[in-house]
């Protein structure tokens, strides 16, 4: 059995809230951070994703203390990423109890921090997230910013590199299809997977159980993040592993 | 009364999270870096992420390396995690070649690209894999649920002993066996990290402080 796909509840947060937008924007509350990060865990999650939205805009990422309270009652990975710019800001929300973070501007502008923080940390610590927008001739851009920011950079050349760099993961952010519920952008991550051999997230666009099946079975994704259909209780993690146990994608076993 | 857990800062890595997930199932936790520190604690736990060359440096730098040897050979309880697990056997093919504290008898090698029926998987191996508790280790101290559970492992290289009494339990990462847990005597590591394996892995934990 080849290693089972992960089940990742993406948690948008802005100041103190859980937020969701579309497109990454137009952000709505949703409540707060940890209780909804302690459901999903008690839930049989695999993995907590923690994303700063506004933290390029400040220049800093703000989830610190939010991180500091989920890790007394969440006991799986959590990936934190937003605004982390240095090795000291990594270092500093991993001894806040972070498992893994998530880098996206900082390492479009200066490259050499993925292999920083992968020889100091771990590869395994450094994930690439990447933001990506479709071109008109079927290619894809790197934004930043949340989607705000144009790179001019290629997603699957970029993807490529990261690996190079040494990155761990990628965790990769369809911004045509994020909040949108219309499924993920399967063209992207099949050809992202294809590109690297490093696991790839796909994140952006779940809407409903048969999405899933599709981008695991089409598009190959190693794990795939999932934000309002578990926010807006769409679906919920337990009927989301049986969809998957019955549909012959390999997932933990987990028992309520 | 707590049992006291000692965790070995080797400066390497973060200790955050095994900490916290010991204190939550009710260890009274101190970090220690002196050999002064191994001499005197009950359960040692060395974790580990990053590469086994600077984790070997890291202990002998301190003089750690005979004081965690004594402390096994005491048959004294010691936890090693992930790097900590396989820095207990002879020696690693990590960028060389490099002798590790030899509790175990076998070597760390990198997982091979593909299994024998050719079929390849991600390196590192990221992701929930179920334990597989082996017939040849009777006298477990862990939970029967823990047979079975998936547990969270992240690594690129696995340790492979030379005697099956050592091993209590594998994993199987697409039709290639891992060791998951090691013991000798009261010495065990795992290759996983038990701290972020959900309710089985602090099950493991409060079974190895219990034990």
């Amino acid at each position: 059995m080849p290693s089972n796909i992960r089940l990742i509840a993406r948690l948008d947060i802005k100041g103190p809230n859980l937020i969701k937008g579309i497109h990454l924007e137009g952000l709505r509350v949703i409540g707060n951070p940890n209780d909804y990060a302690k459901k999903y865990y008690e839930s049989g999650v695999d993995e907590i994703i923690y994303m700063d939205t506004v933290a390029s805009l400040y220049g800093r990422n703000n989830l610190s203390d939010i991180v500091k309270k989920t890790v007394k009652d969440v006991y799986v990975p959590i990936t934190v990423g937003g605004g982390l710019r240095s090795i000291d800001d990594v270092k500093y929300l991993l001894r806040c109890g972070a498992e893994k973070v998530a880098i996206n501007t900082a390492a479009t502008k200066n490259p050499e921090l993925i292999t920083e923080v992968s020889r100091k940390f771990g590869s395994q610590c450094m994930v690439l997230s990447i933001e990506a927008k479709r071109n008109g001739d079927n290619s894809w851009e790197v934004y930043t910013e949340n989607g705000r920011q144009k790179t001019g950079m290629n997603v699957l050349e970029w993807a490529k590199k990261g690996e190079e760099l040494e990155a761990g993961e990628i965790l990769l952010t369809s911004v045509d299809y994020e909040g949108t519920k219309k499924g993920f952008d399967y063209e992207l991550i099949k050809k992202v997977s294809e590109a690297v051999s490093v696991p790839v997230i796909a994140s952006g666009g779940m809407g409903c159980l048969d999405d899933m099946l599709k981008v695991v079975h089409e598009s190959s994704a190693d794990a795939v993040a999932m934000a309002d259909i578990l926010h807006y209780e769409r679906s919920n993690i337990k009927k989301i592993r049986e969809y998957c146990h019955s549909n012959k994608i390999n997932v933990r076993e987990y028992e309520n | 009364m707590k049992i006291k857990a000692s965790i070995i800062d080797y400066g390497l890595c973060n200790l955050y999270n095994v900490s916290n997930a010991l204190e939550h199932v009710g260890a009274d936790i101190s970090i220690i870096d002196k050999p002064e520190q191994i001499n005197k604690a009950s359960h040692i736990i060395l974790p580990g992420v990053g590469a086994f060359k600077n984790g070997m440096r890291g202990l002998k730098l301190r003089g750690l390396i005979d004081p965690i040897k004594e402390h096994i050979e005491k048959k004294q309880p010691f936890l090693g995690i992930c790097l900590g697990m396989q820095m207990m056997l002879s020696k690693s093919y990590e960028f060389g070649e490099i002798d590790g504290l030899d509790v175990i008898s076998g070597n760390v090698v990198k997982i091979p690209n593909e299994n024998k029926k050719n079929i390849s998987h991600k390196i590192p191996h990221i992701g929930w894999n179920s334990l597989s508790f082996s017939s040849d280790v009777q006298d477990s101290i862990f939970n029967e649920k823990i047979n079975k559970a998936s547990m969270y492992f992240v690594h690129s290289y696995k340790a492979d002993c030379n005697n099956k009494e050592n091993i209590v339990a594998v994993t199987n990462y697409n039709d290639i066996e891992i060791n998951a847990i090691i013991k000798h005597d009261n010495a065990y590591g795992c290759q996983f990290h038990p701290e972020k394996s959900g309710k089985y892995g602090l099950m493991l934990l409060n079974d190895f402080l219990n034990a």
